[in-house]
């Protein structure tokens, strides 16, 4: 599950990556320590290690599709299609992509949330990725899993920069890999 | 090693504008959405629309590739990976954590806000930003306006689509506007 554990134990790159996060303490309530990856894409060094260690694990597997989650799912999925020669798919709050779609509900903390994807996007049988920054419980995962799989798209693996504690133990999320290059940063003396 | 052959810039522009899909009164009726999806699905177009912004930008001392949510997502951190630059995300109200700085801007009926990170650029830096389209040019104006504001130097807008009945060329001050499809 983690990339450490993964064949990339004592990496330097995932060093640097877990470095450049920033936390950012209760945010987007009282008692969340966000973990913020805006600023891995202000290190270029750093964000060209992420996207090689994707490519380099996802090239030789055939993969024709990327699935990216809104919105910061959308700032690695597309380098990472384009590196292995794969298509690019959003998946999107409802009501953003226009035309025909199909869409997913998921449940939140309080309430429920849900994604779209196009339908005619991925073709039954192709292999896809599922790309996202953090994942945490992995309600958006599974949604996304879910909306690739109606279309008959094989889910390979689902791969985040981050991973919350919440999943650790869990290699895998609806039956399906999980790849997670980083846990969430500590910040010491906080609050 | 075997030379890359790349296809013509007039045959790359051509498969890019035959892979963006119209989409008939979208989000409301008498509009013709431009939908770039079918671009992305489209993995040679794809490729083309970032090679032919890193053609142009890579030897031009860009510092910040400035990207307007979310669309601007997809197609800004390519081509600051291939151009060695930052990405910097210009967000909706209350999406980025920590200190921000915003600036609002009109709408057809009433206002909206975007907003960008403290300390994500500094003075002196050079930036592109970056959209999958310009209409009337607000949201781009207003990216303008907040790199301004902390004493960016705004090199030029790049957009895949112009729509240019709409005039967006003209919010933009004295920024150059440079579209792969008018």
């Amino acid at each position: 599950m983690f990339a450490s554990k993964n064949g990339l134990k004592g990496d330097p790159r995932l060093e640097a990556i877990s470095e450049a996060i920033r936390v950012v303490p209760h945010f987007p309530k009282p008692g969340i320590m966000f973990q913020d990856i805006t600023t891995l894409l202000l290190d270029h060094k750093v964000f060209k290690y992420i996207v090689d260690i994707f490519v380099d694990r996802y090239k030789n597997m055939t993969i024709s599709v990327v699935a990216g989650i809104e919105a910061r799912g959308f700032m690695f999925g597309p380098s990472i299609a384009l590196a292995i020669g794969a298509k690019f798919v959003p998946l999107r709050k409802p009501g953003k992509l226009p035309g025909k779609v199909i869409y997913q509900a998921y449940e939140l903390e309080y309430g429920e949330d849900c994604l779209e994807m196009h339908i005619g996007a991925v073709q039954e049988g192709e292999k896809a990725l599922v790309i996202d920054d953090v994942v945490a419980t992995g309600g958006t995962l599974s949604a996304a899993i879910k909306l690739l799989e109606r279309m008959g798209a094989e889910v390979v693996e689902c791969a985040c920069v981050v991973g919350l504690p919440e999943l650790k133990g869990q290699s895998r999320l609806n039956g399906k890999p999980l790849y997670i290059l980083v846990e969430p940063r500590e910040i010491e003396n906080c609050c | 090693m075997a030379a890359q052959i790349v296809d013509s810039t007039d045959d790359r522009i051509s498969r890019i504008s035959s892979s963006i899909r119209v989409i008939p009164d979208f989000p409301k009726p008498g509009i013709m959405f431009q939908d770039i999806t079918t671009l992305l699905l489209d993995p040679k177009a794809f490729k083309d629309t970032i090679d032919l912004f890193v053609e142009r930008y890579k030897d031009q001392n860009i510092n910040v590739v400035a990207g307007i949510e979310a669309r601007g997502f997809i197609f800004g951190p390519p081509i600051a990976l291939a151009i060695g630059a930052k990405f910097v995300p210009m967000r909706k109200p209350k999406k980025l954590p920590g200190e921000v700085i915003s600036e609002e801007y009109s709408l057809e009926y009433g206002t909206d806000k975007m907003e960008m990170h403290v300390g994500a650029v500094k003075a002196g830096e050079r930036a592109l930003v970056v959209d999958d389209l310009i209409a009337t040019g607000g949201t781009l104006s207003a990216a303008i306006r907040l790199l301004e504001r902390v004493g960016v130097d705004v090199v030029e807008c790049a957009c895949v689509i112009e729509l240019p009945e709409l005039k967006g060329r003209d919010r933009l001050g004295d920024k150059p506007l440079f579209v792969l499809v008018s």
